[in-house]
């Protein structure tokens, strides 16, 4: 590299701070169109699967301030071949409970709530089929799982392995449906002039939206622009187009202005996607040593009947450990719920939940320390693709996180420790999360006075790319914070992919990096290195994947340590302290990757202790459906955390050496949480969340 | 049914008409755009909407307009007086106190309220001695007083420092 | 939202009168529960007459030591309260493990008492509920029902509810005998509230024993005199609805319970006064044995559902300890 590093790393304060505590910063729902909104408000089906023999929308139609009613009759024809949930409207056959079968259009968000009561359906329905289980004779391999995942892996001879393994766990867990949530509710408005369509819209990145609006409404793509400086999280559920933005963009047509849609938060539960619940079966097979010869990880989740989304939970098992036998496996149940889409670490965090659980399993069938296990089965090399990684630091995240935690000397038995009327216990387990790069375009322009502005179609869901990406173009450029003026979450702005995989910031600060390399060499060599009078501007960009990717196995690593205490009385569970260790590569800005680990690592222990979507068996509907009654975790159920990094830069991952941080907190999280749960109680919980309920159930009093 | 109201927000009047349907939260965000205090749930379950109601921290979500058409609203952008931030604001970027930010203004004003309810001495779920005359605002009392804001992007653990040094410097923390 | 109108009355007698010649008005308190469920389409008033400013917001001494609460006084002040705080700890340890600092601030007395249960069943309008829609059946009964009742239950027939009342604070006054006094149509009365709350009967559709028009001015809560406490057993730290919680007071004389009060939420359509268990142990040894067979006698009419069992040993350690923690605080 060419410039010094001199911002990339420092605990930089957020750009977007001052804006965002004051509330001034403009959310989608929050931007000024110039003109008067109508809202829109939706009818939802409820019935899981059939078709609508009846809609009268003339009650509504006939209160005041009602602007339209759109029904599959009545509204606009989407083009293209749109895929799972997004043709809106098209027709009368439902595939899910709480599927919009008419929107409401009215002068205030009031008017328009009131009318959906106005609208009356009547359906054929059949009985819906929500149940996953392991035993449905119509579980199918899909051809891929996400993010272009193998569906199986198989190497060796397991069960011959397992057979012959001195030491062996076979143990079946289960994860809950879980919902995204973002506490920003998905949010569109839509705005037509002539054949050109604004969309103000809370997403991860503008260009995926703007392509699905471009197919569905027959568009060039220099029609379409999607706005989103600013997102109130997402963790997902905003990745992809959902009904809200055909909606709103259909319904702005029909009424000729602006148009907003925001989802109410229990239209969160049917509408945006959630993590499928799964089904894993672990099977373990150890020397007396407590070296892996076999690994086996077979996964059974759901997906809907409208689209396939594979969730990929087993890969995270192809990477963590060595073993000569390896077995993975996906199978799919389609079933009458919404679509599944994607959620925080999809794969790796209820997977990990799995392998991680299994392993302390293992320690204790061995009677060797969880973390020495994890070390002794550390693979040289990444043990499926038998390729070297870029750089591999679990070891010494699991040896530095044992140090600061005071993990030496623990007593491995469990509910040896009380306080008060407290069971005390800790547990291990380690993080993994694959580090990858996408395409990426960038526009980087200069003036004569100094001033650079850097483009890119980047969003900051939260991540804290306005500051990070900043910094990586002020050091790339070789200039002070202040003279960058960052440009995202614009689809008018370069192309590059959204916020998601943790692929943000090495796409885009790749693609900063490289163009303010060129923009730098230009000024250098076409202009003796002085400033042009009226400036400069180069576009440039990153490819994809990192050059290194197809020889090396890219991941970022951590291991987080658990204190947790019992009620041994009502079974109440609290996670006091807790120390996470990760390798994470370049780490941009001390601050803002804190709470993005720190984030991650809570909602693990949100998704251990609370998490859980309870769908009812016969009306199929997601009962749990607000805030209330779907639990998160509360400022109170989050102790102190002791979160710290390793300094090692990964050279060969990307031009900045970071490995992408947005995810690996969450993943490992829960299962360190139920190995101190175990370690404190004696209980072995395997399907979350680890409710009071459940310590009743395992001490055989319910 | 429309009614006529005054709704006093951040120090200025603002006569307007609001259906009796209209909640505090939607006549700030919709009639006034005054988008400072969000909605992230509008049924009480989250607290992104928290603003103070002649002082007191409330979720304008479930508040109808038309019954505070004699009260003082303040938002947190309405605490930064002339322009300059306030304490809190200052405390939550310096300890990187939120993600997103969209529940942030929720989470100033619900400390901006509980710091006056610590300050009049009111005890929480975690205080030992309800007889206590003052309070100490340690992490738990912390933790269990904001736990009406939820947060998911999950910035809990830097949100209690960002209060706990505003409330040392009100003298409501040892 | 259905459209209504809005009223503030000059006095009780107003607001009374306003209410009592329109069947679909209700009044409105803090509004945290009713404004909730007009949003949700499940209460559908179409005149709401503003009470906060009518009735009492203060807190007075009543002759024999004991207080009188004002029917408007906020969740918040009522905990905050230094006389509650020290003659009735239960209800203000019951009030802070309610709901959260920001509700607590805008819920009163009067609409605490009469918020409606939080069965995921009765708040979606969509789906079946005897409460909410009468001979629609109980979605619960059969469906998601974790934190439903375990006793007094209507398990079938029209009637069939097993829902909970979600109030803490109604817990800590059903163990303290308190009094809720009202103004209706046909003048006033006191109505004790272990009678106010009603389990679902035949009728799941009425929470309470009140007549339409009846307005909550005030709660009387009588001397106690002995130590009290309120544990709530809840799913995540904070801000969460009891899955049981045990309002509990103690008197032990020379080792022997001389006195006692036990009330259990979580577990029932209305506050569930233990009053087997009160039988069980006036005279006893203030033992943990003891304790625990009071906390079984209770427990022994228990009908759990599918999968709300853990209710009944939870319940029975909650029993336990907290009156062991109040043997404990006598000392
Ligand atoms: C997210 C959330 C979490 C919560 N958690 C808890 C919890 O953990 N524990 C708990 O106990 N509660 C909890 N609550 C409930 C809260 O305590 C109640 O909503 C509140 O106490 C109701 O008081 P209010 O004054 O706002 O009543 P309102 O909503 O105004 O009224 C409720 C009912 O009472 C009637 N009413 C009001 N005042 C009078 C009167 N004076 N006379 C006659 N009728 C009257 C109304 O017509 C209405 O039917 C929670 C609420 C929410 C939204
Ligand atoms: S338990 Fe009661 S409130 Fe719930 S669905 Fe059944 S009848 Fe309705
Ligand atoms: S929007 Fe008011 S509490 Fe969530
Ligand atoms: S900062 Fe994103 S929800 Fe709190």
């Amino acid at each position: 590299m060419t410039t010094i590093d001199r911002l990339v790393g420092a605990g930089v304060d957020r750009i977007d701070g001052p804006a965002k505590v004051r509330g001034t910063a403009a959310y989608a729902y929050e931007q000024d169109p110039g003109e008067p909104i109508a809202h829109l408000a939706v009818v939802q089906s409820t019935v899981n699967r059939g078709r609508i023999t009846r809609l009268d929308p003339s009650r509504a139609e006939a209160m005041t301030g009602v602007l339209a009613v759109l029904t599959p009759a009545n509204a606009p024809r989407l083009a293209g071949d749109l895929a799972s949930d997004l043709p809106v409207l098209q027709s009368p056959e439902v595939h899910y409970q709480g599927q919009v079968v008419a929107a409401v259009v009215a002068e205030t968000s009031e008017i328009a709530k009131a009318a959906v009561g106005g609208v009356v359906v009547e359906y054929a329905a059949e009985v819906p089929d929500v149940v996953l289980s392991a035993d449905r004779d119509d579980l199918y391999a899909p051809e891929k799982v996400m993010a272009g995942f193998d569906t199986d892996s198989v190497i060796g001879d397991v069960d011959g392995a397992l057979a012959a393994a001195a030491v062996t766990v076979d143990a079946t867990y289960e994860t809950p449906a879980q919902h995204n949530n973002p506490i920003e509710m998905h949010a569109s408005m839509a705005r037509w002039d002539g054949d050109s369509l604004t969309l103000w819209d809370a997403n991860q990145g503008p260009h995926t939206i703007v392509s699905d609006l471009v197919k569905g409404f027959a568009l060039e793509p220099g029609q379409v622009r999607v706005i989103s400086p600013y997102v109130g999280g997402a963790f997902g559920s905003k990745a992809f187009t959902h009904p809200n933005q055909m909606l709103a963009a259909m319904a702005a047509r029909v009424v000729g202005r602006t148009v907003v849609f925001e989802l109410t938060r229990q239209q969160m539960f049917s509408l945006v996607g959630h993590r499928t619940p799964t089904i894993q079966r672990i099977r373990l097979g150890a020397d007396p040593e407590g070296r892996l010869t076999a690994i086996s990880h077979e996964v059974v989740e759901h997906t809907s009947k409208i689209s396939e989304f594979a969730e990929q939970t087993a890969t995270a098992t192809r990477v963590l450990y060595a073993a000569a036998n390896r077995r993975t496996t996906h199978r799919l149940a389609r079933l009458d719920v919404p679509p599944p889409t994607i959620m925080r670490a999809p794969g790796e965090t209820p997977g990990m939940f799995a392998l991680e659980s299994a392993m302390d399993e293992l320690a204790v069938a061995l009677g060797i320390d969880p973390v020495e296990l994890r070390i002794r089965n550390e693979p040289a090399e990444d043990p499926e693709r038998h390729v070297p990684w870029s750089s591999r630091h679990l070891v010494e995240c699991l040896r530095t996180g044992a140090e600061r935690f005071g993990w030496a000397g623990r007593d491995p038995r469990p509910r040896m420790r009380t306080e008060g009327r407290w069971l005390v216990g800790t547990g291990v387990a380690a993080a993994t999360y694959p580090t990858r790069r996408r395409k990426a375009d960038c526009r980087i322009s200069v003036d004569g006075r100094g001033r650079y502005v850097v483009e890119i179609d980047g969003s900051d869901i939260g991540t804290g790319a306005w500051t990070t990406l900043s910094q990586i173009a002020a050091d790339a450029l070789g200039v002070g914070l202040d003279a960058v003026e960052l440009r995202i979450g614009d689809s008018r702005l370069p192309r590059a992919g959204g916020a998601g995989g943790s692929t943000g910031l090495a796409s885009w600060g790749s693609a900063v990096v490289l163009t303010a390399r060129d923009l730098r060499r230009r000024l250098e060599e076409q202009y003796g290195g002085q400033l042009p009078a009226d400036g400069l501007v180069v576009d440039g960009g990153v490819g994809g994947e990192s050059p290194h990717a197809k020889t090396h196995s890219m991941h970022a690593f951590g291991a987080h340590f658990v204190e947790v205490r019992v009620d041994r009385d009502t079974g109440e569970v609290r996670v006091p302290r807790a120390t996470s260790v990760y390798d994470g590569g370049t780490i941009v800005n001390a601050k803002t990757a804190r709470s993005q680990f720190l984030g991650g690592f809570s909602m693990g222990i949100s998704m251990a202790l609370h998490e859980e979507s309870q769908i009812d068996a016969r009306l199929g509907h997601y009962v749990n459906h607000d805030l209330a009654e779907y639990h998160i975790a509360t400022n109170a159920d989050i102790g102190e955390l002791d979160i710290s990094w390793l300094d090692e830069p990964d050279e060969l991952a990307n031009e900045i050496g970071l490995k992408g941080i947005g995810e690996i907190g969450i993943t490992g999280a829960a299962a360190a949480v139920a190995n101190a749960y175990w370690h404190a109680t004696g209980l072995r919980i395997r399907d979350l969340p680890i409710t009071p309920g459940k310590y009743f159930r395992e001490l055989g009093l319910t | 049914m429309d009614t006529e109201i005054t709704l006093r927000v951040d120090g200025a009047a603002h006569p307007l008409t609001v259906d009796t349907r209209t909640t505090l939260l939607d006549a700030l965000r919709e009639r006034l755009r005054n988008t400072s205090p969000k909605k992230g749930c509008d049924h009480g379950q989250c607290g992104a909407c928290t603003v103070l109601l002649d002082g007191r921290r409330v979720n304008s979500c479930l508040v109808l307009a038309v019954t505070v058409d004699d009260a003082e609203v303040t938002t947190s952008n309405g605490l930064a007086a002339d322009g300059q931030p306030h304490r809190l604001h200052r405390s939550f970027v310096e300890h990187d106190a939120f993600q997103c930010g969209y529940c942030t203004p929720g989470q100033v004003c619900s400390a901006a309220g509980m710091l006056a309810e610590a300050q009049a001495g009111w005890p929480s779920h975690v205080t030992a001695d309800l007889d206590a005359e003052d309070v100490d605002l340690t992490d738990a009392e912390i933790r269990e007083r904001m736990s009406g804001n939820l947060c998911r992007c999950a910035a809990y653990a830097n949100i209690v420092p960002a209060v706990a040094a505003v409330a040392a410097v009100e003298g409501v923390r040892r | 939202m259905r459209e209504f109108r809005y009223e503030r009355a000059d006095d009780v007698d107003g607001a009374v009168a306003l209410l009592a010649a329109d069947p679909d008005g209700a009044f409105l308190g803090g509004g945290t529960n009713l404004v909730d469920l007009m949003k949700l389409g499940v209460a559908t008033p179409d005149l709401l007459v503003d009470v906060r400013q009518l009735t009492s917001v203060e807190v007075t001494g009543l002759p024999d030591g004991g207080l009188r609460i004002g029917a408007a006084v906020p969740n918040a002040d009522l905990a905050a309260d230094r006389r509650v705080r020290e003659r009735f700890p239960v209800l203000a340890q019951a009030l802070l493990s309610g709901a959260s600092g920001q509700l607590r601030n805008r819920a009163t007395t009067g609409g605490n008492l009469l918020q409606r249960t939080r069965c995921g069943y009765f708040t979606d309008v969509t789906k079946p509920c005897n409460k909410r829609a009468p001979g629609s059946g109980c979605g619960a009964l059969e469906g998601v029902h974790r934190n439903h009742a375990i006793l007094g239950q209507t398990l079938d027939g029209p009637g069939a509810c097993v829902a909970t009342h979600p109030s803490d604070m109604a817990v800590a006054l059903v163990a303290l005998d308190a009094v809720v006094q009202v103004v209706g149509p046909d003048g006033e009365r006191g109505i004790p509230i272990r009678e106010l709350h009603r389990l679902p009967d035949d009728d799941p559709s009425r929470d309470t024993t009140l007549r339409h028009g009846e307005l909550i001015t005030a709660v009387d809560v009588p001397v106690l005199g002995f130590a009290s406490r309120y544990r709530k057993a809840r799913e995540r730290a904070s801000f969460a609805f009891a899955l049981v919680s045990v309002a509990a007071a103690l008197r032990v004389e020379d080792g022997v319970v001389a006195d006692v009060r036990l009330a259990l939420g979580g577990v029932a359509h209305a506050p569930w006064r233990a009053t087997a268990a009160e039988a069980a142990l006036r005279g006893q040894p203030a033992t943990e044995e003891a304790f625990g067979a009071a906390a079984d006698a209770e427990l022994a009419a228990a009908t759990p559902l599918r999968d709300n069992g853990f209710k009944v040993p939870l319940a029975r350690n909650l029993v336990v300890r907290s009156l062991l923690d109040l043997v404990e605080v006598a000392r």
